[in-house]
This record gives structure tokens, C-alpha cells and sequence, in this order.
């Protein structure tokens, strides 16, 4: 599948992952994040049984404290 | 368009800040010396000793409460902006009634946890409100780092990669080169750059 990932476009030999294996495969392992899947908030607690698939537009956000 | 265009587009509008430390205190401060028509800003702190060196406030400010101080400090900017300062810590059940009427969100909280609670509150209840989020600020020096990435009605100001530690302290020049951005990016938004204007 392809996807666009933070606006650049990528692709895997899956047909579906979920949003953590693509998490695990992009070493995205901050604590804070945010996370929209075409758009839409994904809650921390679905990462595991959302699945992402080819077209789907995918926004991680890492969050770092200062301000 | 001549400021006075400028300040009459802004005059209606009504800005949300999330926190009125280094990145929300700035900002503000830009906002109302552009002349934004209301600006709804909460923060449940004190101003400390510690806050001077990137925060709006003043030496003889210390103990006072944020939120009081900053209207006053903005109003000494320019008394006919309309500041609604909020003395309370945000929390999702607040955030709803303190923010729902705002054209834009300004999130302007210090921790990673408070900056991730606001915007998953904000995207829940108000998809469609264009947000502006700092991230990554502590230190000094490049400038380069510093951008604005779009992720739909999303702005994030910042590096995105420097984190604050004591030996990377946030201060003065990239907080508020930061928070100038952020109120740069609302500019843009409310006289009608890209972004989606929703009242």
C-alpha cells in the first residue's frame, strides 16, 4: 500500500498495518503524540486496532515540552 | 491592505490562547498590538522570578496571577482590545465553554502532556477550528530549525526536535520567536491566507 505520512508519500509491502506497526516501523517512539488518520483524531487507545490502508493520509504529530 | 484595513478585518475576530507563559504571553502581545478584537486567554500560574527571562510579565509582577496580570499588561498595549482572562487550570471539560466561540486556537502550554491533552480535546470537539501548536523551542541559536509545518487545519510553530532540560533552558529569543510565528500564522489565517475561518 501507499500512504502519505506527515505529507510525503510511503510505501509498504502490506496491504494494511495498524497504526502501531507503522509507529514501530518509523522508530516513532515518543511518549506524546498526536495522531490523525485522514483527518480525523485517533484516540492512544485505538493505535492497536486501527488499520491504515492504501490512500489513507496519516499525520504524526511528536509533541516537546517548552513554551 | 493598509493597517487600518487590518485592524478593521481584526476587530471582530476572537483569539483562543491555550496558556499565558513564554509562547502564549508573546503571542498575545503581538495580537493586541495588532489590534485582534477579543482575546480569550487562561492560565491558573503565578508569575515567578523564573518566568522573566521569556515570559511578557514584569519584576514587579512576581506573585501576581497570570491571568490578571497579562490583561493588564496588554491592555497597557492597547486598552480597546477585549481580554477574557480565565484564572483555571484547562482541563477537556473546561476547554469546550472557555474556547467554543474562538475564529482560532493558540496552544501555548509549557509540558508535552498538557500541549497533547489540548489539541486531542481541541480535534475532538472543534475539527474544524484552525489551531496553531509550539513545539520545540528550548535553547539558543538556529534559527534555521525553526518552521511552520501544516497538517490540515493545523499549524505546528517550531523545531520540533529541541526539548527542554536544565541544560537547555527555554528562553527568551526562540520562545518568542515561536510565539511571534504562532501569532504570524493567526494573521494569516484570519486576513485570509489558507487556512479555513470557522466562527
Amino acid at each position: 500500500m501507499r500512504i502519505t505520512l506527515n505529507n510525503n508519500l510511503e510505501s509498504f509491502i502490506e496491504d494494511t498495518l495498524t497504526i502501531n506497526d507503522i509507529l514501530e516501523r518509523k522508530n516513532f517512539t515518543f511518549k506524546m503524540l498526536v495522531i490523525k488518520l485522514n483527518g480525523a483524531l485517533v484516540k492512544k487507545t485505538d493505535y492497536k486496532v486501527t488499520s491504515v490502508q492504501d490512500g489513507d493520509e496519516l499525520s504524526v504529530l511528536h509533541l516537546i515540552s517548552g513554551g | 491592505m493598509t493597517f487600518e484595513q487590518i485592524k478593521n478585518t481584526l476587530k471582530n475576530k476572537i483569539i483562543g490562547i491555550a496558556g499565558a507563559g513564554g509562547l502564549g504571553s508573546n503571542c498575545a502581545a503581538a495580537l493586541a498590538r495588532v489590534g485582534v478584537g477579543t482575546i480569550i486567554i487562561a492560565d491558573h500560574d503565578k508569575v515567578s522570578e523564573s518566568n522573566l527571562n521569556r515570559q511578557y510579565f514584569f519584576y514587579d509582577q512576581i506573585g501576581q496571577s497570570k491571568s490578571a496580570t497579562i490583561k493588564e499588561n496588554l491592555n497597557r498595549i492597547n486598552p480597546s482590545v477585549h481580554i477574557i482572562a480565565y484564572d483555571v487550570k484547562l482541563v477537556p471539560d473546561n476547554i469546550i465553554p472557555i474556547f467554543h466561540n474562538c475564529d482560532v486556537l493558540v496552544e501555548a502550554f509549557d509540558l508535552a502532556g498538557e500541549k497533547e491533552m489540548f489539541i486531542e480535546t481541541v480535534l475532538l470537539n472543534f475539527p474544524d477550528k484552525p489551531l496553531v501548536v509550539g513545539s520545540g523551542m528550548a535553547g539558543w541559536g538556529m534559527n534555521e530549525l525553526i518552521h511552520v509545518r501544516k497538517l490540515d487545519n493545523m499549524y505546528i510553530c517550531g523545531d520540533e526536535v529541541s526539548e527542554i532540560s536544565p541544560d537547555l533552558p527555554p528562553i527568551a529569543p526562540r520562545v518568542g520567536i515561536v510565539a511571534n510565528m504562532q501569532a504570524n500564522v493567526v494573521l494569516e489565517i484570519l486576513l485570509g491566507g489558507e487556512g479555513k475561518i470557522v466562527k
